[in-house]
């Protein structure tokens, strides 16, 4: 029973991740480099949680939270592909500004009741002992981050566009000297990533805790970032290492209720040790480096020059 | 990268946005800084009501410009200084981060009175306020002793600070009056502000059998949990019935107006002299939100119990008081000071934590 109970927690705990890391993997894949995850996810919940209000339907609100991420990366987009601004500074601004429009935004509506996105039974599976109740009574959103890593990783590695999306980030020279628009492929690329941020987002308005306080995302978008390099840009490893981290933060509470004694700042601290970790092996050695990181990733494209 | 310094400027706007400061003359400024929004639900929310407070007593003789979202750090000192330099008479910097800043731009203008929440350093020009939480959480222990089932709560902990370990050593102490073996398990959740790492904190008691949840963190994510479970709980900073309605016992709820208008009023009055103060329930800088969802006999014990602590009759932490490993810490009837509360690193007998160290 309490390992169910903890499953549970840990998908809710790790679905917010995943969705936002599944978005900037297929960004940074075009060779967009976007640090501005914390901010569209904020904006995606302040916006899915208005947009429930309004309406009365959580559907809806993630719906307008999908939107309101995407139309906010968009900004993002705007700056650093067509005005060739500095992809670094304008996504760390771009967290910032999300933040403080978000809390001016959503004012009226802190400490209003949210409107819980219900939870799907999936007839005859979620009967199956055990497994059932965990993975096939779950809330929309989680079914939707399954439907996601299938679909990004056919996408990346099956589809012809693609294949000219991975080109893109790969270089952006060369993709474009073969005729692929480079701008509008990064374009989209940064649409989706925003659209994974604002459901990220939504998911944690209107799942997780299904209430508006600013600055709810808490450092969420921060953990997607490090996960994206943490799987190495792939996304099966993206979704099991959401899961590890999901794991290690449930778990360290629990491991506190039951009395085991081991520093809670110490277990905090380990997704992001981790993170480093996997860096440090990664960049070591050479030929897994070359392979995977996008070789574009943060460069700016400037057709004509 | 001149359109990015504009971006930033008004992303820099937008964090900081500014009250009324418009010059008047004939008005005495009393002044606002805050570390969060003033909607935040929790602790600058209380601040800002008392602020509202201040404004109606006094009408048109004061203006009460704030400045909100002001980080602890460096932004601080700038923050206080500009409030000093645009004519504030009197400043409460609200945040225990703002202590240094404070203390650093009170020696600056020596003309201007500054009050900080929270912290302990003075100064001839700065005075000190904290309100006596503790209290609340002895009464809070009480009726927890006298609802849970299994003689078993849950507390969600923010930081091992003095003011969190005797805040969980209250309500110990005060479900232990009712019920000697009673039990409290802690939670760290290292944060101060994470509403889903609040409520998967909750779950995690939940899960290990607690059927009373209490919390020191600022967000309301932990009431709702228990509302869905189930289970009472009690509300923090704020009054949090909207969160749960049925859920909620009461809340410890900080009310700085009063305070406000009293200091206020000494400085129209010429009368504000730098102190240390340290109130509570008696002076109304805390009070409990009512105790709803349950019995009479309980809430009737909870009320007397509130009176016996405004009064002066009843300390939380009167001995005889063990430490948690069984050492003696209070002698019968001793009365721990202000001074070891305020460093409080300890644990009393019956909390199921180890406390970080």
């Amino acid at each position: 029973m309490i390992f169910e109970a903890i499953l549970l927690t840990v998908i809710t705990a790790a679905t917010p991740l995943v969705i936002a890391a599944f978005g900037e993997l297929v960004t940074e894949r075009a060779g967009v480099l976007n640090l501005g995850v914390e901010g569209m996810m904020i904006m995606g919940a302040v916006g899915a949680f208005a947009a429930a209000q309004a309406t009365g339907s959580p559907y809806i609100g993630l719906l307008a939270g999908i939107a309101t991420g995407a139309v906010f990366s968009l900004f993002f987009g705007f700056l650093t592909l067509t005005l060739v601004t500095n992809q670094v500074a304008t996504g760390l601004s771009l967290t910032i500004l999300g933040l403080g429009a978000s809390g001016m935004l959503g004012e009226s509506y802190v400490g209003i009741p949210g409107i819980k996105v219900p939870q799907v039974y999936i007839p005859y599976l979620s009967e199956i002992p055990f497994i059932g109740p965990v993975l096939f009574h779950q809330d929309l959103v989680f079914y939707l981050s399954i439907v996601l890593v299938i679909g990004i990783n056919w996408f990346l590695f099956k589809s012809r566009s693609g294949l000219k999306l991975r080109a893109i980030g790969d270089n952006h020279g060369s993709a474009h000297a073969l005729g692929i628009d480079v701008i509008r492929t990064r374009y989209l690329a940064v649409m989706f990533g925003g659209a994974c941020a604002g459901l990220a987002g939504a998911q944690l308005s209107l799942v997780y805790t299904p209430q508006w306080v600013e600055n709810m995302a808490a450092g969420r978008g921060w953990i997607a970032l490090a996960l994206v390099v943490f799987a190495s840009w792939r996304p099966w490893r993206v979704l099991a290492g959401g899961y590890l981290f999901g794991a290690v933060s449930i778990g360290q509470l629990h491991a506190q209720a039951f009395g085991i004694g081991i520093p809670s700042q110490f277990l905090s601290m380990l997704p992001y040790a981790a993170t480093i970790v996997v860096l440090i092996i990664i960049s070591h050695n050479r030929r897994t480096t070359l392979i995977n990181t996008p070789a574009s990733l943060g460069k700016a494209f400037v057709p004509d020059r | 990268m001149k359109k990015l310094a504009l971006a930033l400027a008004a992303t820099a706007a937008l964090v900081i946005s500014v009250g009324s400061t418009a010059q008047a003359a004939d008005k005495t400024k009393v002044c606002f800084i805050y570390v969060g929004t003033r909607t935040d639900g929790g602790w600058t929310q209380a601040h800002e009501n008392g602020r509202l407070e201040v404004e109606k007593e006094f009408g048109d003789k004061v203006e009460t410009p704030y400045l909100e979202s002001v980080p602890e750090g460096p932004d601080a000192e700038r923050a206080i200084e500009r409030m000093a330099r645009s004519g504030c008479s009197l400043i409460f910097t609200t945040s225990f981060g703002f202590m240094d800043a404070t203390i650093k731009v009170a020696q600056k203008f020596p003309k201007v009175k500054f009050e900080h929440a929270t912290g302990f350093k003075a100064a001839e020009n700065v005075a000190t306020y904290n309100s006596r939480f503790y209290e609340g959480r002895y009464i809070q222990g009480q009726i927890a002793a006298k609802m849970s089932k299994k003689g078993l709560a849950g507390y969600i902990a923010s930081f091992p600070i003095p003011e969190v370990v005797m805040g969980i050593n209250a309500f110990e102490l005060g479900a232990k009056s009712v019920n000697p073996d009673f039990k409290l398990k802690v939670v760290w959740a290292n944060t101060w502000f994470d509403p889903g790492k609040e409520a998967d904190a909750a779950k995690a008691l939940i899960d290990q059998g607690v059927d009373i949840l209490t919390q020191h963190t600022d967000t309301t994510a932990p009431m709702q949990v228990a509302a869905e479970r189930g289970i009472m709980a009690f509300g923090q900073a704020s009054d949090m019935i909207k969160a749960g309605p049925k859920t909620q016992l009461t809340a410890i709820v900080d009310t700085w107006g009063a305070y406000y208008i009293k200091r206020t009023r000494a400085l129209l009055e010429g009368t504000w002299k730098s102190e240390q103060i340290w109130d509570g329930l008696k002076d109304g800088i805390l009070t409990m939100a009512p105790y709803t969802n349950m019995p009479d006999d309980v809430k009737k014990m909870a009320e007397e119990t509130e009176a016996k602590i405004k009064s002066g009759e009843l300390h939380p932490f009167t001995g005889p008081i063990n430490k948690q490993d069984g050492t003696p810490w209070l002698k019968d009837g001793e009365k721990a000071d202000d001074g070891t509360l305020l460093g409080m690193n300890f644990y009393v007998q019956g909390v199921d934590d180890k406390l970080p160290q």
